[in-house]
């Protein structure tokens, strides 16, 4: 591969790749994303190259196995450019129906469109789908545009022109133009980007090093994984530039070991660059040198925490450090002044670059500027990725673009910024979407989860969730976390068991201060907040646990009995088939009956009856 | 054989010490967990005490110090598929299985996991096993498969 040596050799690379690609009148997008491969679009992708071949068509055709498009409730999905038709749960089946009606005939398939939720209209196009129509993909757009493993297509979408435009530019204009455009880290703090950048370049220090923070622990967001597996130049452009700015000849990406498709995507990816001399030395002749490694994280949710993360990448168990005296931007890896930012952040710098700070600074809130990507998931009708202007209210999220609650159940609550953030009540929904105004509301921003939960799902029984998450993953270092998260999951069991009284919830409320204020590192320090968040807007809901012992919304085992009514039951037997503990027994046609002793409370024997028979007591 | 094995990824990462979970990454991937004596071995060749290296391989999770079983089941246990009903799958497996998480079976045949979110939240609750997805999923869907894959091993 020839090296791109200026920036003039940049835009004829480019030109030849959108010359070569001119011949392909259709392109055929297979979505390759995360939960696309749990519903099997490798065998759709498979197919279709299969059916292509056989139609004579691979060279008029082109095939692209692209990254996450964001609407993973209806994959696998398939778009046809450049009509941008919208094909939804796409089943291997339907490939060559596809390539006779729409890439022949340019006839659109009607059973595989997405249909309104309300209206029941057959769509047609992506950008007509409610779910994107209230979008801003500023970040995720490209996403189902290239392939991941092609440089040559992310350069065709003006990929690595914001490099070669930074990098006649002097580091401090460019920390100038990030900290005027308002960008604040993504990955759930907030700080501003550009001040970060400013502290690292003035620290003292021959030797500086720039991170990518990709150990995406929250449970229940992916929208790191989708953007580093999707398009990593993105996220490698960011870096260069970055690392331009404050001086960092080092980089390195720390991904979370579950994420093998993000390691695999991103080391084909800095390959590439460096083939095409991206990376490496003398980056397009600016004699600017600067290369990236990849470090697999070992699976530990501390080590998202920028210091814990440079002791993994140092080789040690992944214990914070006191960051109180010194900051990482001072002292980082190996001593040595050291930027760490998140995925998210660090593609976003490129678009900032290109469309220059006004433009990212037109976008959003007063303090809160550009977009944020959310994990929408949990209870709502469109799962997936969603990426909105920062100050869309939590209503427009849930159920503009989510479509609502599924099942048409009850709104109940949205928990959003992972184990550290909280859950928002109904009365919240108004609520516009920022870093300040989640943080006053008593939950945070965080990487970007969203969590929808419904009138089943019992708040006491969440909080409990995230303080046994809290309580594996806490590093032990400190002993206000260690203890203090072990003990507050002993008093909450104590509730949803029963066996809590009025005294129990005094304690609780005085170990989240004591754990607040004294632990070493974030994980500790926002433990509580899955507790206090909970408390403060379903206090009601722990007082029926408390002193009723009830929960109301029949979910913690302990505190429900399921009973058969004898009035309903025609002894169908289905209730007893169903019962994975041999709990049920009745003679056919005659009343049934569940044995208490033996019954878990599973409730697997509820949806199985048609006759209504079963209730909670 | 083993030895030469270690020796070969310690020098792949040039003796580095700081390497050292890198090293026992590779080292797992060739065994498929850490076997003591490979372990004995790190610590003598990069001059580290013994409990330096069980200090790495005990605090991440991606490390394992026993070998796993012929199926691997796990279960998600992020909070979108734990309000879509997780813990009474958990309960299920569990008891089926007479295994916790973390655990493989006496005679070898199942180790179950659970993983804090596997990014398939539209399908939840997910179980994954022996690398199939399997959304929506129930205690009564993770009985019947784990009962179709004992009666398997009973074939063979």
């Amino acid at each position: 591969m020839k090296k791109i040596k200026t920036e003039k050799d940049l835009e004829l690379y480019r030109q030849e790749t959108i010359k070569k690609n001119s011949k392909f009148k259709k392109i055929v997008a297979v979505c390759g994303g995360t939960g696309c491969h749990a519903y099997g679009c490798k065998s759709v992708k498979r197919r279709f190259q299969k059916e292509l071949e056989k139609n004579n068509l691979l060279n008029r055709v082109m095939l692209k196995f692209t990254g996450c498009h964001g609407f993973c409730e209806r994959g696998p999905i398939v778009t046809i450019r450049p009509e941008n038709i919208f094909y939804q749960c796409v089943q291997e089946n339907d490939v060559p129906e596809i390539i006779k009606e729409t890439v022949l005939k340019g006839r659109v398939v009607k059973h595989l469109l997405y249909e309104n939720l309300v209206t029941k209209e057959k769509i047609i196009h992506t950008e007509e789908i409610p779910f994107y129509k209230f979008q801003k993909r500023l970040v995720l757009g490209q996403n189902g545009l290239l392939e991941p493993d092609k440089i040559q297509d992310y350069i065709a979408q003006g990929g690595y022109i914001a490099l070669a435009r930074a990098l006649k530019l002097s580091g401090e204009k460019i920390i100038g133009i990030i900290k005027n455009s308002g960008l604040r880290g993504r990955g759930g703090g907030g700080f501003p980007t550009g001040r970060k950048w400013e502290f690292c370049r003035n620290a003292k220090g021959e030797i500086k090093y720039i991170i990518c923070n990709c150990d995406e622990g929250d449970p229940g967001a992916y929208m790191d994984r989708s953007l580093l597996e999707g398009n990593p130049h993105s996220v490698i452009e960011g870096m260069i530039i970055g690392a331009f700015a404050i001086g960092a000849k080092e980089g390195y990406i720390y991904v979370r070991h579950e994420y093998p498709l993000a390691c695999q995507n991103a080391g084909i990816a800095i390959n590439q660059a460096r083939q095409l001399g991206l990376l490496g030395k003398n980056i397009l002749g600016s004699g600017f040198d600067f290369d990236i490694k990849i470090a697999k994280g070992g699976g530990a949710f501390v080590c998202g925490e920028s210091t814990a993360l440079i002791n993994s990448l140092e080789g040690r168990i992944g214990e914070p450090r006191d960051k109180q005296h010194l900051h990482t931007t001072e002292s980082g890896l190996w001593g040595e002044p050291t930027n760490i930012n998140n995925v998210e952040t660090w593609a976003n710098v490129p678009l900032i670059i290109n469309s220059g700070s006004e433009w990212f600074y037109r976008i959003g809130t007063e303090k809160s500027k550009g977009t944020k990507i959310f994990s929408l998931v949990g209870k709502v009708k469109n799962t997936g990725l969603v990426e909105v202007p920062m100050g869309m209210t939590l209503r427009e999220i849930i159920f503009d673009i989510g479509g609502g609650v599924s099942d048409d159940k009850k709104f109940k609550a949205v928990q959003t910024g992972g184990p550290s953030g909280g859950c928002l009540p109904a009365e919240s929904l108004d609520l516009p979407v920022d870093y300040e105004e989640l943080s006053g509301a008593g939950s945070m921003m965080g990487s970007g989860g969203m969590i929808v939960m419904d009138e089943a799902t019992c708040m006491v029984d969440v909080a409990k969730y995230f303080l046994n998450f809290l309580k594996e993953e806490s590093c032990g270092k400190c002993l206000p976390c260690r203890e203090g998260i072990k003990r507050m999951l002993e008093i909450i069991t104590d509730i949803t068991d029963g066996r809590a009284t009025e005294d129990s919830l005094v304690l609780l409320e005085e170990l989240t201060e004591v754990v607040a204020d004294t632990s070493l590192c974030g994980l500790g320090k926002t433990a509580p907040n899955p507790v206090l968040s909970t408390l403060r807007y379903f206090r009601n809901e722990y007082e029926s646990h408390v002193k009723d012992k009830k929960c109301p919304a029949g979910v913690c085992a302990p505190l429900l009995r399921y009973v058969i009514l004898a009035d309903c039951c025609k002894g169908c037997g289905a209730c007893i088939k169903a019962c994975p503990y041999n709990a049920i027994s009745g003679k056919l046609k005659e009343v049934h009956m569940i044995n208490q002793d033996i019954c878990a409370r599973c409730g697997s024997c509820q949806p199985v009856c048609k006759f209504d028979a079963i209730q909670l007591s | 054989m083993r030895d030469k094995e270690v020796y070969r990824i310690l020098k792949n990462h040039k003796d580095n010490r700081t390497a050292l979970i890198s090293i026992l990454q590779d080292i797992q991937e060739e065994f498929n967990y850490l076997p003591a004596k490979t372990l004995k071995l790190v610590s003598k060749k990069l001059n580290l005490k013994l409990t330096d290296v069980y200090s790495i391989a005990t605090f991440y999770k991606s490390l394992r110090l026993l070998p796993q079983g012929k199926h691997n089941i796990t279960l998600c246990t992020g909070t979108a598929c734990h309000v879509r009903g997780t813990p009474k799958i958990l309960d299920e497996i569990q008891s089926q299985l007479g295994i916790a998480p973390g655990d493989t079976t006496q005679d070898k045949k199942f180790t179950f996991n659970t993983v804090n979110c596997l990014g398939a939240c539209a399908i939840g609750p997910v179980m994954v096993i022996n690398g199939k997805y399997y959304g929506h999923a129930t205690p009564i869907k993770a009985r019947q498969i784990l009962s179709n894959l004992k009666r398997k091993k009973i074939k063979q």
